[in-house]
Formats: C-alpha cells, structure tokens, sequence
C-alpha cells in the first residue's frame, strides 16, 4: 500500500449531495433498525386512539362520531413522539464519539442535521399511513376529494419537517441522550393543550387562550377540515405561516447551534 | 508571518520534514486553563506519544491539531495547512480516533466502513472496495455483516481504527487507543500501529500506558499542567531522570517517612518503599545505607533498576504515575462537554 495515493477533491455540488445522501442513507437505516423506538412511535398513537376513542369518546362531545373528530389530533400526536425520537438521535451522534469522526471529515456540517431530519419525515410519513389506515378501520370516514388529500398531506408535511427540525435544534443543544427525551416532552404535550381532543371552548378561559394560539390548532383544524368538511376559515392561512415560520425559524436556529457547539 | 517564517526555519533545519507542528498552544475553558503554552513537533513518519495525568491537557491538544476545537492562542500545522485558517485541508490529510469508538451499533461493519468510504467522496464502488480491504485487514472479514453492537470490544476498537484508515491519512491521531482493551486487542492494536508508521503514516497517540508509549513511541512529549514538562526520544528523556533507580524497602510507616525525608526520596507505588535517582554503583548504594544506618533507619529491601517511564512521569509532575491504581480523583466539574479527559 502507499501513502502517495490521489486524493478526491472535497467541494462542488457533487460532494454536497453525496454528503447528504450518504447521511440520509445512514439516519434511515439506524431509524429502521431502532425496532424499539420505530414501534413506539408507532404504538403509542395507536393506543392513544384507541383511548380516546372507546374510552374518553363517548363522554366528549364535539358534535360529530368522536373518531371523525380525533383523527388530525392523533396524526399530530404521532409527530410528536417521531420528532421526540429524532431529537433522541441526534443527540446521541452529539454525544458520542461519531460527531468528532464526522467534523474531522471534509463534509459538510449541515449534511449531519440533513439527515435525521430527512430520516424523520419518512418516520412520520409510515407512522401517520398506520394511524390513518387503523382509525379508518375504527370508522373514521373521511369525505375527502383527491385534491383535499393532497393538501392535507402537504400541510402535515410541512408540519413534520418544522417540527423535525425543532427536534433536531433540541438534540443539538441536550447534554445527553436522556436529556433529549426530557426536552422532547414540549412536542408531546403540546397537542393535549390544543383542540386536538377536545373543542377549544370547553377549556377554563386562559387555556383557551393557549389553546387558540398555538401552532397545533390551526394545523389540526385544516387538516379536519380538509379531511371531514368542518369549517376551515382562517386557519389554513394561519397554520400555513405558522408552519413556514417555524421551519425558517428551527430550520436556522438548529444550524446555528449546531455550528456554535462545534465551534469550541 | 513571523510564525510562517519560524515554521519553515524549523521545516528545513531539521534532517526529516516536520509534519505537526505546535508553536504556544493555550485553551482555556471558562476560568480552568487546560493548555498554558504548548510546543511540539512531529516527524513525517515517526509515533508521537502524549503522555500527561489525567486533566494535562491531552485531548484538547488533540481536539485543537484535529480542527475540532480553536486554539485561544498560538498556532498549530499539520500536513503543512494551519488549523484554524484551513480546516479543510487539514481534514482531507488527517484522521481521528478519538476516545470513544465512534462506530454506529446499528449498522454493520461493512455499512460503517462504506459510509466513512462515501463521505470521502471515493465513490460508492472504490468505497465498498476499501470497506473490504479494510475488513480483511483488521481481522474482521467474518463479522462485516454483522451489526456492531454484537462486536467485542477489541472489535469495535479495530473497527474504529478502520475507518480511520478509509481515506489513507498521513497522519493519524489516536487519543488513548488502547484504554479499556484486553491485553490480546491492545497487541493487536499495536501490530496494526506498527504496520502504519512501516507505510509512512505519521502516528500522533495519546496514552495511559507509559508501557504502550514506551513500545512504541519514537518521540515523547509529558504534559503537565498544561505544558510541556519534557518531550524528546524515549531514551533521551529517560536519561534525564537518571541512568538508574534506587528503590528501598522498609518495614513500618514511620521508618519510611524519617528515610524519605532525610534522602529527600519520593515514595514509589509500592507501600513502604522509596525510590531516588542513582548512578547505579555499589558506592551510591553504599552511601545511601550508611546515612541510614546513622540515623537509625533498618533498611528492609535494596534494589536497583533502570528508569522507565514511569520514574520520568513521577519526576517531572511530582505525582503519582498514571498507571498506578490509586490515581488521581477526575475533575467532575468541567466547563464544556469537551473539556479534557470525561473518561
């Protein structure tokens, strides 16, 4: 063997992708493997619906069959323990010796964010087929036409890649593992404070007020109402800024951390 | 540049290439200064040992000539690119094995091997290449499908070493490549050392194990306080602590205690037992017991021995060698989660 070998230039377009791809590729096969938390991310909602729906459902009243009612909420929910996870592995790179092995690459830095955000979205996107195909079988009938499926999709998508990003700021700034999860616990409470269970208008006065301004509501109220024809009004212009907003946002924000931990 | 101009001086006035190379190091993490001043230099082709107790300042020295962490002060060359002002092109020439083995459980051998390969940009056919070379190298050929997280620890640690070599580094930095292995992974591990430097590679490690540095350093530097206590060949530094060492024997605490302070001797590892610096003839040992014979001091046990790294390690820090088991407590509180030494 020599040591005069040709060295394979590290920038252009080319690399970039490739660093991307590669992170993707590797993010996505640990999520795959991670059975445990790929099944809770996937069970929890799972119970969850099945709780409200044949447990609490009957003592709520929204005015429609409860499951109608309950399904953005869930898929919401959902997000919540996928992006919960995502922080949990970023964190882990963060902590351990696979960050220092990847920095003393010549990659670029926002190819390891990239990457579990990416791992994130497809998470998400299996999670919530599974949620929505299980409620339809507990009788949710959605009576959405192929245009309003779209929007639906695209909205949580958005919804999803925000969030994930969040999760991925949070990852980056956690000192462990364990840490990461606790911090996590924003993104999965969120949604019980929102009308995602239960109409707004039945809360005490100042939860209401959280309750009507907070990013979830407008995004479970378009997706209803793309979904099952409840009245959208403002909420989908609202949810859609709320979501671009918060990508923009956690999207910089996770970045910038990301280059201000490594920077010591 | 006055430090451009001292680092070529340096380049050509010594017979071999200097291929790191440290001028005034200083870190410090909030009031806690790790490095206070740091100097050193590396022959192309030659092991480097950073020998130090814990907390000396050992991987932030690594941290700062692997482009993970800014010096606050001084510079630093390696492969002939600054650290701070050409990150990248240090990268491209260098690789770490840090501390902890930064493999991924849930992958296996060869997908770790691969991605490391992709990430070089060799491409994907030239980077399942070298994942095999690698894997055959290292022993590992049975276990590439494998996940990692049913690998032993020798296992992990060859991995870990693997995808080091993926890009064929000129220099390899290995911050304590040995500690926590059993002793059939640490000879392996440093076969696999010696192969490299035998290729050219520049081998920069840090470690615990005086008796590691000791096989297979060429050059040594002790850390201490976060300066440079003494650096030079094994030989060379060890010949300033004495061409021998007297150790006696003694039988209670007290007897120990009078004896270490008339001869102003330090205690060695062993209970009941100092250890001074001698010329290793029988008139020093003769003179030695007679003072003690004086002062009413029974002598147990009389042997002498030739330095080690140890004997330099305890001269030059004042403090117990690292390899002795009662070390010293680790600093729990550090600034930053890469503050020297969390192991």
């Amino acid at each position: 063997m020599t040591t005069l070998q040709a060295r394979p230039t590290h920038t252009g377009l080319g690399n970039a992708l490739t660093d991307h791809l590669t992170m993707i590729g590797r993010c996505v096969r640990l999520t795959r493997r991670n059975t445990e938390t790929l099944i809770m991310s996937i069970a929890l909602p799972l119970l969850m619906m099945l709780l409200f729906v044949y447990v609490f459902g009957g003592a709520i009243n929204t005015g429609t069959q409860y499951v109608n009612y309950v399904v953005p909420g869930i898929v919401l929910l959902c997000t919540g323990y996928g992006a919960a996870a995502t922080a949990m592995a970023v964190a882990n790179d963060m902590t351990t010796g696979v960050i220092d092995r990847l920095r003393t690459l010549p990659i670029r830095g926002s190819a390891v964010l990239t990457g579990h955000v990416v791992a994130s979205v497809a998470r998400n996107a299996l999670s919530t087929t599974i949620v929505v195909t299980a409620a339809v079988v507990m009788g949710f009938r959605p009576r959405a036409a192929f245009a309003e499926w779209l929007l639906a999709a695209g909205l949580l998508l958005l919804y999803v890649l925000a969030l994930s990003w969040f999760a991925a700021g949070l990852g980056v700034i956690a000192k462990s593992v364990e840490s990461a999860s606790a911090l996590s616990f924003v993104m999965l409470f969120l949604p019980y404070l929102s009308s995602a269970f239960v109409p707004p208008h039945t809360m005490p006065r100042f939860l209401r007020g959280i309750s009507e301004h907070q990013p979830i509501t407008p995004v479970i109220e378009t997706v209803r109402g793309l979904l099952t024809g409840t009245p959208i009004g403002a909420n989908g212009w609202i949810a859609l800024l709320w979501c671009t907003g918060l990508l923009a946002a956690a999207s910089t924000f996770a970045a910038w951390l990301f280059r201000r931990r490594n920077a010591v | 540049m006055r430090m451009t101009y001292a680092f070529k001086r340096t380049y050509y006035a010594l017979g071999e290439p200097v291929i790191v190379e440290a001028e005034g190091l200083t870190k410090s993490y909030g009031t806690t200064t790790v490095l206070d001043g740091v100097d050193l230099h590396v022959r192309r082709g030659t092991v480097f040992a950073l020998l130090g107790p814990n907390g000396a300042g050992k991987t932030t020295t690594i941290r700062i000539l692997t482009t993970l962490t800014r010096p606050d002060a001084g510079t630093a060359r390696v492969a002939g690119h600054d650290v701070v002002r050409e990150p990248t092109k240090v990268r491209g020439a260098i690789s770490l094995t840090g501390q902890f083995a930064a493999v991924d459980d849930q992958q296996t051998g060869r997908e770790n091997l691969t991605v490391v390969g992709r990430l070089m940009h060799l491409g994907g056919p030239a980077a399942r290449r070298r994942a095999v070379d690698l894997l055959d190298r290292f022993d590992l050929r049975d276990a590439a499908d494998r996940r990692v997280k049913t690998y032993s620890g020798g296992m992990r640690r060859r991995l870990d070493l693997a995808m080091s070599l993926v890009s064929t580094p000129e220099v390899i930095f290995l911050d304590e490549p040995t500690t926590g292995l059993d002793p059939v992974s640490r000879t392996t591990m440093w076969d696999a050392v010696r192969d490299l430097v035998a290729a050219g590679t520049t081998i920069v490690l840090t470690t615990q194990y005086l008796e590691e540095a000791d096989r297979l350093a060429d050059t040594v530097a002790l850390l201490h306080e976060g300066r440079v206590a003494v650096s030079g060949s094994t030989d060379a530094v060890k010949a300033r602590v004495g061409g021998h060492r007297l150790d006696l024997g003694f039988t209670t605490d007290h007897d120990t205690t009078r004896a270490a302070a008339l001869l102003s001797a330090r205690r060695t590892d062993a209970p009941l037992a100092l250890g001074l610096p001698s010329d290793g003839t029988a008139t020093h040992q003769h003179h030695v017991l007679d003072a003690l014979r004086t002062a009413g001091i029974p002598v147990a046990t009389i042997s002498t021995h030739r330095p080690t790294l140890d004997d330099v390690f305890i001269a030059f820090t004042g403090g117990q060698s690292p390899t002795s088991p009662d070390q010293a407590p680790l600093d729990l509180v550090t600034a930053t989660p890469y503050a020297e030494d969390l192991a």
